[in-house]
């Protein structure tokens, strides 16, 4: 089993090492989202250096705990992850979005142990998780199963008819993680297609609703531990975060949703984070 | 002169018995979920009529209800299946593969997961509700799809055997089902393979390539055929995908012309894989019998049956103008 990371300060210097993973492999890959990964990153950092059990050198582990992720556009934080806790070389996410890669643009699951479930088509991941956690319960397994969301994603009606099946069947055994940083393509979520009220709408779907500071280690630790207390419902984490953080140039801003740096600005976004990692 | 294949071990056209496809489905999942307790059955709020309710009587902690949701069924079925479970998705054709095709495509059949799907009251015959309930494209829409294997039976019989055969067979499976009751051509004997299309007829003069409820209407135009003295071959296809090419372009060769029926569009279905399965192999005059690019109505299933051509009149007809156009060829 994978050794968990619980200081704070080697979490938040892996999280920075992860988004300079991110500013590599984007500007080799000429395509794909900067926004949503960088803006991730922390998130993802806690989850695999310190939430999920799992074994990098053993990804179909019986008693892992189960990772889908439904926001499939945000892979690279997911794969920039994997490889930092040894699921591959680190050389191989040089490899993202060409020809023959495992690193597929969208997740491919049979393509790369350790990925549960393919996802592109947003909306789809959590009626997946519902069905595991099913099945957990039914065979009194007691691994947690993940889920992660974009914010946009929820705007799917997929997501509404599995978040009313898990509060249905009592699935307190699902996480499910959202990344409130209110923006999608076409701009901000609330002029898009308004998700607010959005803890008041997943505790009507009969949820438990944690918030929480997506970009504070400590509140993201603290977040999914939580989360595995609660008994009778399902729990959903929302995480407020903004897109693209640590990269000025990329933060907060929509155009960047499906864009990707070009050499100068790798060179730029990496200055920027080497200066951050001394004040770690 | 041809005539009923031995091989086939076919039931008597006198005195046919009548039973609804989708009765198969249901036997076959009870004699499942004895045999296999990985076995679990999703329902969207149709559990009599697609008669897993049947299975829900005896294993009711492994029915799962989801309610009016199907595009969250098919989900759920993915992650049953990552867990292994067997599950069997149950509902109407026109809402699965209907409305929940792009989770079929990236949750199911993209990590080829062990779902197996049954689409009920698919065709014409579906009748009174009309042309919302009447799954005429399911076929086109299921067979596109890369790692899926594609089942249409003929009968209750065969419906019965396709299920216990999805079982054993690795990845997903979609079975398309009937709502009315059809003659049962098929006995325990009759042979049925996944990717093996059935000769249930030997003839010389024409091929009839029939899925379904079909296959009854085909035995019926072959036998009225033999007073015009046209003897005509037919084939049970009842595996849409793998299609059996090696029979169908035998069958091309030894006959020099073929009809197909479905109870389907002629677009993408059973024709569709037959034209394209002939095109590329054995090239010979075709004549497709189905809905011709047109919706259904209101009606009852005879009615509407007869007035699209669904028939053995139907079949009748496009076997003469078919042998015709052979015969002009030569």
């Amino acid at each position: 089993m994978f050794k968990k990371v619980t200081d704070v300060r080697e979490l938040r210097l892996m999280a920075n090492t992860v988004r300079q993973d991110l500013i590599r492999m984007l500007c080799e890959a000429k395509s794909g989202h900067a926004g949503g990964t960088l803006g991730l990153a922390d998130v993802f950092t806690v989850l695999y250096f310190n939430a999920l059990n799992h074994d990098p050198k053993n990804p179909s582990w019986e008693q892992r705990d189960r990772f889908i992720l439904s926001n499939g556009h945000v892979a690279p934080v997911r794969y920039a992850v994997m490889a930092e806790t040894g699921y591959f070389p680190k050389e191989e996410l040089m490899t993202l979005r060409k020809l023959g890669t495992r690193l597929q643009g969208h997740p491919h699951a049979p393509a790369l142990p350790g990925m549960e479930t393919s996802s592109g088509s947003l909306g789809q991941g959590l009626s997946i998780a519902v069905g595991i956690a099913w099945a957990a319960k039914y065979d009194k397994k007691d691994f947690r199963t993940y889920c992660s969301v974009g914010d946009g994603e929820v705007q799917e009606g997929q997501i509404w008819e599995a978040a009313m099946s898990a509060a249905q069947y009592k699935l307190d055994n699902i996480t499910c993680f959202l990344d409130r940083n209110y923006l999608q393509i076409d701009g901000n979520t609330e002029k898009v297609m308004a998700l607010d009220p959005l803890k008041a709408r997943w505790e009507a779907f009969g949820w438990h609703v944690i918030e929480a500071d997506g970009h504070d280690v400590a509140a993201i630790v603290k977040a999914f531990d939580d989360a595995k207390k609660i008994k009778g419902k399902p729990t959903i984490v929302l995480f407020r975060t903004t897109m693209g953080k640590c990269v000025s140039f990329i933060e907060d801003c929509a155009a960047w949703h499906g864009r990707v740096p070009n050499k100068d600005e790798e060179a730029k976004a990496l200055a920027e984070l080497e200066a951050q990692r001394k004040g770690i | 002169m041809g005539g009923i294949n031995p091989r086939a071990a076919l039931a008597s056209l006198e005195n046919v018995e009548r039973v609804p496809q989708r009765d198969g489905f249901g036997h076959g999942l009870v004699e499942l979920g004895a045999k296999d307790k990985n076995v679990v059955v999703l329902c969207a709020d149709l559990a009599d009529s697609t008669r897993t309710s049947w299975f829900k009587e005896k294993y009711p902690d492994r029915f799962i209800e989801v309610g009016i949701a199907e595009q969250n069924m098919m989900g759920v079925a993915a992650g049953l299946s990552i867990e292994g479970k067997i599950p069997y998705v149950s509902t109407y054709a026109v809402f699965c593969p209907g409305r929940n095709w792009d989770q079929l495509r990236v949750s199911v059949c993209y990590d080829r997961r062990n779902v197996k799907l049954s689409g009920a009251h698919a065709g014409i015959s579906v009748g009174p509700d009309g042309a919302t309930h009447q799954a005429l494209e399911d076929l086109a829409m299921t067979r596109c799809l890369p790692n899926l294997t594609v089942l249409a039976p003929c009968d209750w019989l065969e419906a019965k055997k396709a299920t216990i055969a999805a079982h054993s067979h690795a990845g997903p499976v979609y079975i398309r089902f009937g709502r009315e009751k059809v003659p049962v051509v098929t006995t325990d004997k009759t042979p049925f393979k996944i990717g093996r299309a059935e000769i249930f007829r030997d003839g010389e003069d024409v091929c009839v390539v029939a899925c379904g409820s079909l296959v009854y209407e085909a035995l019926v135009a072959a036998k009225e055929l033999e007073k015009d003295g046209i003897d005509v071959m037919v084939i049970n296809n009842h595996s849409i995908k793998p299609i059996d090419v090696r029979t169908l372009a035998d069958a091309a060769k030894k006959t020099g012309c073929v009809v197909t029926a479905e109870e389907h569009q002629i677009a993408g279905g059973l024709g569709g894989v037959v034209a394209e399965v002939l095109a590329e192999n054995y090239p010979v005059p075709m004549k497709r019998v189905g809905t011709p690019d047109k919706f259904g109505e209101s009606g009852s299933p005879d009615e509407l049956m007869a007035k699209y051509g669904l028939t053995s009149a139907g079949i009748i007809a496009a076997v003469k103008e078919t042998v015709k156009r052979k015969g002009a060829m030569k």
